[in-house]
């Protein structure tokens, strides 16, 4: 717990977060922990924590491993952001771009034995939206999970 | 933060017990060079006890694969043990469920292979 309230996040009560990290397995985790942190923060349950925090891991590996390529000139960009209605996530890499249309579906049968290829697939799969914008050179990946719970029904009370 | 891995014999089979989490640069190297390890002393009966692992990525599920070709191309045989919830659940949107023999009795699983 203590390790939590030294973290960043923690310390400072704006919703929005900016790091810039080297393209290694440290930045992987870093980012990993953080979106780990902010979900814990914003009251998600335990499934759903499990599955944002796997999610941004993936896009963090992407941002690492596929597009800068663990070159050390190169950085990821994460910012995490609480709007109170969605968590944002938002990552940047320096790598040559990604066009997620020409990747191969990990659930075709031809395609069920590779040991690769299931990042995106398992993104899609546990957030509400997941956006590739190329930025020549670089990737930005938007991950959004729509918040539910308390905070809606809050809103709906401010409205009337 | 890593994973561990202990190794077992059991009748013929080799249960490797593994806990901690299998992801990229953590636990995925470690499984696969257990898996090849063992390959290559000639134990192709290998059981993945999988019990004691709280997290995966693709990056694990990929090595679980790749161990369970390794090994069925070597003629042996790769089952998989104990699945947690989040792994359960992993390898059933992956599609992966049905590609693996999953089995939740260490006694049973071991009389399941083809010995």
């Amino acid at each position: 717990m203590s390790r939590r309230e030294e973290h960043p996040l923690a310390a400072q009560q704006a919703s929005r977060i900016t790091y810039t990290l080297e393209s290694s397995l440290d930045s992987v985790n870093k980012v990993e922990q953080t979106a780990e942190q902010m979900a814990q923060k914003a009251g998600v349950d335990e499934d759903e924590l499990f599955k944002i925090t796997m999610a941004v891991r993936e896009a963090a590996v992407n941002a690492v491993l596929h597009g800068n390529a663990y070159d050390p000139e190169k950085r990821i960009t994460a910012t995490f952001e609480n709007t109170g209605d969605s968590l944002v996530i938002r990552i940047i890499d320096q790598g040559k771009g990604l066009d997620p249309a020409t990747l191969p579906d990990p659930l075709a049968p031809e395609n069920l034995l590779r040991g690769s290829g299931r990042g995106i697939f398992l993104m899609r799969s546990f957030m509400d939206e997941v956006n590739f914008k190329q930025l020549h050179p670089g990737t930005e990946l938007t991950l959004i999970k729509h918040l539910e719970g308390p905070k809606q029904t809050a809103s709906k009370e401010e409205l009337q | 933060m890593t994973m561990k891995v202990s190794t077992r014999q059991v009748d013929g089979v080799t249960i490797l017990d593994l806990s901690g989490r299998i992801t990229l640069g953590e636990g995925s190297v470690q499984l696969r060079d257990a898996v090849r390890d063992l390959l290559a002393k000639g134990q192709k009966h290998i059981l993945l006890n999988l019990g004691d692992v709280n997290y995966i990525d693709s990056s694990g599920i990929g090595e679980l694969v790749s161990a369970y070709t390794t090994a069925r191309n070597q003629g042996g045989e790769l089952k998989l043990l104990n699945l947690t919830k989040k792994v359960h659940d992993l390898l059933q949107i992956t599609k992966l469920y049905t590609v693996f023999d999953v089995k939740d009795d260490e006694a049973s699983a071991i009389s399941s292979f083809s010995k």
